[in-house]
């Protein structure tokens, strides 16, 4: 099981990506993640864990690097009841899975900060632990899918220049 | 009949009948990069893929978010990017010349017709050429060079209609503050915002980029206007080049939009919007008597031309409150130097403003100069997020030039027109 970071308040990309160390490398960078909203996330957060955001997940800034901290610390999917439009391609293009959830779930109890939970990609479910059922999340169009699980536009790209240059 | 989102795509897809929801591969006119997203970004990417750029013609670099570079990491950065504008021999690079969304209207790059991306999420400022462009990561925008080409969404239109013209000391920004207001920062859905009406025909191109600029803050993939005289008129004194079917693209039809919000600018009222969101905006005068210390005219929303020449109608023969510090960052470079011959900078150093260079200066929050511990800023930017612009306890009021000049000189939030009589 991992742990679930729930966040009730928007979370913009300044937060997840602070500009004053924009310019160092990325592993500092992730250590000031949401340092202003949750001083205790960058030290405690744990490979595998999943983060529940509040609507408009990621406003802000096009800094890839807000989406790029979530994945180097480890965050397996961020669930949203809505996300900023390129908070969400970047994290699609990083291959760092993005589903969104209907917002009438978001009010379920056992959905709080600190839950043991299990991500299933492939099923677009969360499951908790206590609860039967699992919780649907919206699934991602099978293009962006197909994005996450090349992992990333990167790697989509290289398969797709290799096609191109064995003739296929 | 198409909007003008769908007839940009269609143009830049190659297919016609679009529907809302269609996902199709454009290709791109141009790409903008700067020194934080671009070549330090996206150079180990196209470097992994083993491409050069599809079009170094079809590609501006600009500097401004590590500008000035004072100290060894972001004059290594520096480095980086001239070097790689140069390997790739990319011949429209802009170094310290302005913030990017500024730069590239004012050197002809935009024009209506084009698809345009941009590392940066302020890129829907080309909106209001009649270009359809938006805001990318450097991921994103590696593929986009390495190919020519991007996937999108085909949006529906929120068309932001308005009617009547604006009283005296009310702007673009205040329009946006309200609008920020009314939908909130989640609004745009991502679609495509386009603003119509009276009330835009007869804003100068620079009031026009501050609405599209701040369709960012409305949540909205593009902040589209339609092209009209005034502005084929500006890009072709910027030296660009107007494709002779720009009026194909002259689309303001409400009944083709799928969503349509009426505002009338005769009634509104300078606005303010309280810290963190821009959403959090209402009447100047609701927030009278709150003081503050730092009075911020920069960035792409506002620090243009147009934006020093307001702040300068206040302050001329007027003294900042001593309470209070007016730093200004003009937009670009060439702003600067026209708003030097007209006596607007003068005007500006006599009432007691500081400069800063032409960058994103305070309001990225990348460099030394920042907002400190509780300092309260009163800002003509775009963004007051918790923390952006330095401290996490400092606190960002946003609002137009106007209201920033006037405050400055009563160092106390206010209405420009109690400071300037009228209203």
């Amino acid at each position: 099981m991992a742990r679930l970071w729930r966040f009730d308040t928007t979370i913009d990309t300044d937060v997840l990506a602070p500009g004053f160390y924009m310019k160092k490398p990325l592993e500092e960078l992730a250590r000031h993640c949401l340092e202003a909203v949750r001083p205790e996330f960058a030290a405690s957060v744990r490979p595998g864990d999943v983060m529940l955001a509040n609507a408009n997940m990621g406003v802000g800034s096009s800094r890839e690097q807000a989406a790029e901290v979530l994945k180097y610390l480890g965050i397996a999917a961020i669930i949203a009841p809505s996300f900023a439009g390129i908070f969400y391609r970047n994290a699609i293009n990083l291959g760092l899975p993005v589903l969104v959830i209907d917002a009438a779930l978001m009010g379920l109890p056992e959905l709080v900060d600190g839950a043991d939970v299990d991500f299933d990609f492939h099923a677009a479910t969360l499951s908790l632990e206590g609860r039967g059922a699992n919780i649907p999340l919206n699934p991602l169009p099978d293009f962006l899918k197909r994005l996450i699980l090349d992992g990333g536009l990167v790697p989509h790209l290289e398969k797709r220049f290799q096609r191109e240059e064995s003739g296929q | 009949m198409d909007t003008l989102a769908k007839a940009l795509i269609s143009r830049a897809s190659g297919q016609s009948k679009l529907r809302v929801d269609d996902v199709v591969i454009c290709e791109v006119d141009l790409a903008m990069i700067h020194d934080s997203g671009g070549p330090r970004r996206v150079k180990p990417i196209l470097d992994r893929l083993q491409r050069q750029v599809w079009d170094k013609d079809k590609i501006v670099v600009v500097t401004d978010h590590y500008v000035p570079a004072d100290n060894a990491e972001t004059q290594a950065i520096q480095a980086l990017t001239k070097q790689w504008v140069q390997d790739q021999s990319i011949d429209k690079f802009y170094d310290e010349q302005g913030i990017c969304h500024v730069v590239l209207p004012e050197r002809g790059h935009l024009a209506p017709g084009l698809f345009c991306v941009g590392g940066d999420s302020h890129s829907p400022t080309g909106g209001a050429f009649g270009a359809y462009m938006f805001g990318i990561g450097a991921t994103e925008m590696a593929g986009v060079l390495a190919t020519g080409e991007i996937w999108i969404k085909v949006p529906e239109t929120i068309l932001m209609s308005w009617r009547n013209q604006l009283s005296a000391y009310v702007t673009a920004k205040d329009m946006m503050l309200a609008m920020c207001r009314k939908i909130g920062m989640g609004g745009g859905r991502y679609q495509a915002i386009q603003y119509a009406g009276q009330t835009i025909q007869a804003l100068s191109m620079q009031e026009r980029m501050t609405l599209s600029n701040m369709a960012a803050e409305l949540g909205a993939q593009a902040g589209l206007i339609a092209p009209d005289e005034a502005t084929v008129a500006f890009v072709q004194a910027a030296g660009g080049t107007v494709p002779a079917n720009w009026r194909d693209f002259q689309i303001e039809a409400a009944e083709s939009a799928e969503n349509v919000m009426q505002f009338d600018a005769a009634s509104l009222e300078p606005q303010i919007a309280a810290p963190h969101s821009p959403e959090n905006a209402d009447a100047a005068d609701a927030f009278r008597n709150i003081s503050f210390d730092v009075a911020y005219i920069g960035a792409c929303t506002g620090a243009k031309y147009v934006d020093l020449a307001a702040a300068a109608e206040v302050l001329k023969g007027r003294r900042i409150a001593k309470n209070v510090t007016l730093k200004v960052a003009p937009a670009s470079l060439r702003d600067q130097n026209r708003a030097a011959q007209d006596g607007i900078m003068q005007i500006l150093q006599d009432a007691g403003a500081e400069f800063l260079a032409n960058s994103c200066g305070i309001c990225a929050g990348y460099g030394e100069d920042r907002l400190a511990e509780n300092q309260v800023c009163l800002s003509s930017t775009a963004r007051n997020f918790k923390g952006r612009m330095g401290a996490p306890s400092s606190q960002v009021y946003l609002a137009s030039p106007y209201t920033v000049a006037a405050s400055a000189v009563t160092g106390r939030l206010s209405d420009p027109r109690q400071v300037m009589g009228g209203g």
